[in-house]
């Protein structure tokens, strides 16, 4: 090539301003600052109203990540949703219809109340198996709704939320399960009870690995950031959709399995609105809702916000009533930052 | 001049006055514009006399959409100042630009899709009856008769949305007139419409000079600035450089001021050894959309598709792609027929597909360089199970953007921030990364400066050289009559010609285009 010797370029527009390239602190550092800046709150709050510590507590904190694993878990699969462009309202139903399903499989002999009587003391992997296909399944069919028919993935799953919640009803004419094999149970309580933890914790450093470096991932943000671009690119965007709604779907199923094996019962009213606290710790954790943007590190913390707020709160003797105003408010001012974010980087141009 | 009664909001300042104490309609004095870390204008100058089309031409980055955006009242000036008729004026809204009499016709069209063109075009100024209701009788007949001052044929009560670019172009202008504004900004207007749209509003545009009104138009496009402009000023790098009347100027002399050297060499063609046929297509038919199309592309040759916008050239590149794959017809790469159901039988079988709509259909503008690169790669390379190479891919990906020369501090930068040339580059490298031997480009250098032209031109050469089989899409006569071995014409979604290189010129391109 002997013109490029000699190429017109870049002459004309080099002493463009130097930019400056500060690397910018991702944004699950400010979210972190944010998690400690509560919890420090809470301890100064705590000395001062009610006299005692809030960290220094370690039943306290227990429960506060307990109860943070259950959303926790759903919140990883709401994530991959949610940066595809989409939206999960069914997760809390499924939560419901995977728990009172897979329940019916889990219980012991010596329980007064068996659903099925041919199928009791089976192994705990059954029971878990089943939970997650059925999760799986509506995952499956929220996915295909949402790619074969084109409707939007917010009309699909409140298809799926209201549907979830009638079969949840259905399977045991409402009436509650109970009784499950010890080793069942384990899920809930095993390794000295911190057993959700390491379900979550495993699960969210798994995803976290599944969308940083594989290939699976990458295409889940391409999907997002520019569907139509991601096809040209050669993407199969109905399966990859498909894949992640079921994803969501299992992640759920196996929240329902740790719920119940936790709290030792099943019922169709459980995981009310749980679709919306694992929605809420994505965005909190700074998920952008237009999709293509976010990280399960974001909305690990974007859990623990919720929950540490929600254990202060209590500790604080706070009202339940104020907490949910606080709760609402706090969802909104999180999405208000990441629109001004999102505007700011805009600006730079 | 009844709707404009019935509008109310002509100011006082908006009629030109009968002894006019300025010469000019606006005038931009000194104004500096500064963002953090830039400079954007540098104390830049601008008057356009009334009655005339004033163009504005620039590299992008030259600092025009931003003086553009200060005339509007987008932005405010940080010193120096924007006059009407001589007076000052200090806009802090696009209304209050508005109201003064300065409308703008932005590039992206800004119109309520879901919404009548009579709607759009008096909203918050609705004609009311004696209920204090909406009179949408009564709208609709301003609406036509503005129309009809206009000299265009559109029907006031269909919804935007079912328009076409051009015609929702019409509806801006109206609206602009409707508030009888005295200064006219339009944003590269014929960037997405049809020869014959082009056409049909340049007509119009001299209609509104007739009235009056001065008008500054930006583009890109040397020939409309012969065609329809009366002088032009040029910006580089945020500073004015100069104004002339566009009859006392060649067009080298602008692209020299435009760059501030000389290009020597707008298309480097270079006789490059055509080899094998590689891409052999025969009786592709969509439908509706095109048919019969068939040729043959050979290793290292240039392939350019000439034809108006609309002819089916873009249909037929996404039918090759498998984006919308045609109903009939086979394709041979080759000398084997193949099966391209999707774009990932496509990049399987070498083929890579630049689309026509940067943003739309290219980008992923939320993702930074790296991931903007990767996109189309990964489905065979840098992938070890599931897991993706992240060293290697960086590295190759990086070298690919240094060798195109993609302005950026780093891979990390999201493409949003990278200008239209830098982003086209980025999606050139995607591409580049996976060794097509068949490449299909559509509208390589829309939207692009002048200097980033010519390098992606060479590029394009440097492709064929190698032995690419590479098939160009442009709505640029030039570029094609250029950059092509051998031309293919569509009118209509049929093939009306496939000329030679040594026969191809404009008259006999635009013949066959036109028919």
């Amino acid at each position: 090539m002997t013109t490029t010797t000699s190429s017109p370029s870049v002459a004309g527009n080099e002493p463009q301003a130097p930019k400056v390239t500060k690397k910018k602190l991702p944004a699950e550092v400010s979210i972190f600052l944010v998690l400690l800046g509560i919890s420090v709150l809470f301890e100064v709050l705590g000395w001062f109203l009610v006299g005692q510590s809030f960290l220094a507590n370690m039943s306290r904190l227990q429960i506060i990540i307990l109860q943070v694993s259950v959303i926790g878990i759903i919140a990883v699969g709401v994530t991959q949703v949610i940066i595809t462009g989409g939206i999960d309202l069914s997760s809390g139903s499924v939560v419901a219809m995977s728990a009172m399903i897979a329940a019916t499989f889990a219980q012991s002999s010596d329980w007064p109340k068996i659903i099925h009587p041919s199928l009791v003391d089976l192994p705990f992997i059954i029971p878990i198996v089943v939970g997650l296909l059925v999760g799986a399944l509506a995952g499956f069919i929220n996915g295909w709704l949402i790619t074969k028919t084109k409707i939007p993935p917010f009309i699909a799953t409140l298809g799926m939320m209201v549907s979830a919640r009638g079969v949840a009803r259905w399977y045991t004419d409402g009436s509650p399960v109970s009784g499950f094999t010890d080793s069942f149970a384990l899920l809930g309580n095993g390794l000295d009870r911190w057993m959700p933890v390491v379900v979550f914790l495993f699960v969210a450093a798994f995803f976290h690995v599944v969308m940083r470096y594989t290939r699976f991932g990458k295409f889940t943000y391409a999907i997002g950031a520019n569907p139509q671009a991601a096809r040209v690119s050669g993407i199969n965007i109905d399966a990859h959709l498909i894949k992640v709604y079921m994803i969501a779907g299992l992640l759920a199923g196996l929240a329902a399995m740790v719920a119940i094996a936790r709290i030792k019962t099943a019922q169709a009213g459980m995981g009310l609105m749980y679709e919306l606290d694992a929605i809420a710790a994505a965005v909190i954790g700074g998920v952008s809702l237009s999709g293509g943007r976010g990280r399960i590190t974001g909305t690990v913390i974007g859990a623990l916000i919720l929950g540490v707020m929600l254990s202060g709160f209590t500790f604080l003797r706070i009202d339940a009533y104020y907490q949910d105003i606080i709760k609402g408010a706090i969802i909104v001012a999180a999405v208000v930052v990441d629109m001004h974010r999102q505007n700011k980087r805009k600006k730079t141009t | 001049m009844t709707s404009a009664s019935v509008v109310g909001l002509v100011s006082e300042s908006s009629a030109i006055p009968a002894s006019s104490q300025s010469e000019y309609v606006l005038e931009v004095v000194n104004v500096r514009k500064e963002f953090p870390g830039v400079v954007a204008l540098d104390d830049v100058q601008l008057k356009v006399r009334p009655g005339t089309v004033h163009a504005l031409m620039g590299e992008n980055g030259a600092g025009k959409s931003t003086l553009m955006k200060i005339i509007a009242g987008i932005y405010q000036p940080d010193q120096g100042e924007v006059r009407l008729h001589g007076k000052p004026l200090k806009l802090e809204t696009p209304l209050m630009a508005q109201e003064a009499g300065i409308a703008m016709i932005h590039q992206e069209l800004l119109l309520m899709n879901q919404m009548t063109v009579a709607e759009n075009i008096w909203i918050r100024r609705e004609p009311k009856n004696s209920f204090g209701l909406v009179d949408h009788d009564e709208m609709n007949r301003m609406t036509l008769e503005l129309f009809e001052r206009l000299n265009i044929q559109l029907d006031p009560e269909v919804e935007i949305g079912e328009l076409t670019v051009a015609n929702r172009q019409m509806v801006e202008i109206a609206k602009a007139v409707s508030f009888n504004s005295d200064v006219l900004i339009m944003d590269e207007p014929t960037s997405a419409i049809t020869e014959t749209e082009v056409a049909h509003l340049f007509e119009i545009i001299r209609g509104l000079r007739e009235r009056g009104i001065g008008i500054v138009y930006i583009t890109h496009k040397m020939n409309e600035l012969f065609e329809i402009a009366d002088e032009f000023s040029v910006f580089r790098d945020g500073q004015y450089i100069a104004t002339h009347l566009s009859t006392d100027v060649t067009r080298d002399d602008i692209i020299r001021m435009m760059v501030g050297r000389d290009v020597t060499q707008m298309f480097p063609k270079e006789e490059v050894e055509i080899g094998d046929v590689v891409l052999s297509v025969k009786d592709l038919t969509l439908d509706g959309v095109f048919s019969d199309i068939s040729f043959d592309v050979r290793a290292g040759e240039i392939l350019g598709f000439a034809g108006l916008v609309g002819s089916g050239r873009s249909n037929v590149a996404e039918a090759l792609f498998g984006v919308t794959p045609a109903d009939r017809g086979s394709i041979s790469i080759l000398g084997e027929e193949v099966k391209i159901a999707n774009p990932h039988d496509a990049i399987l079988q070498g083929m890579a597909f630049l689309t026509e709509d940067r943003k739309e259909t290219g980008c992923f503008l939320p993702l930074d360089i790296q991931e903007n690169v990767q996109s189309a790669v990964l489905h065979e390379n840098f992938v070890n199970g599931g897991f993706v190479s992240e060293a290697e891919l960086a590295v190759k990906s990086e070298e690919m953007c240094k060798k195109l020369r993609v302005k950026t501090p780093n891979m990390e930068e999201t493409i949003e921030n990278l200008s239209g040339g830098n982003q086209q580059k980025v999606l050139i490298a995607r591409w580049l990364l996976t060794h097509p031997r068949i490449l299909i480009l559509d509208e390589p250098t829309r939207g692009i400066d002048v200097g980033a032209k010519a390098e992606i031109h060479t590029l394009i050469t440097q492709l064929a050289h190698k032995g690419v089989a590479v098939i160009m899409i442009s709505s640029e006569l030039p570029e094609v009559l250029g950059m092509s071995d051998r031309v293919l014409v569509m009118h209509d979604g049929r093939i009306t010609g496939i000329v030679d290189r040594e026969q191809a010129d404009q008259v006999t391109i635009m013949n066959l285009a036109a028919q």
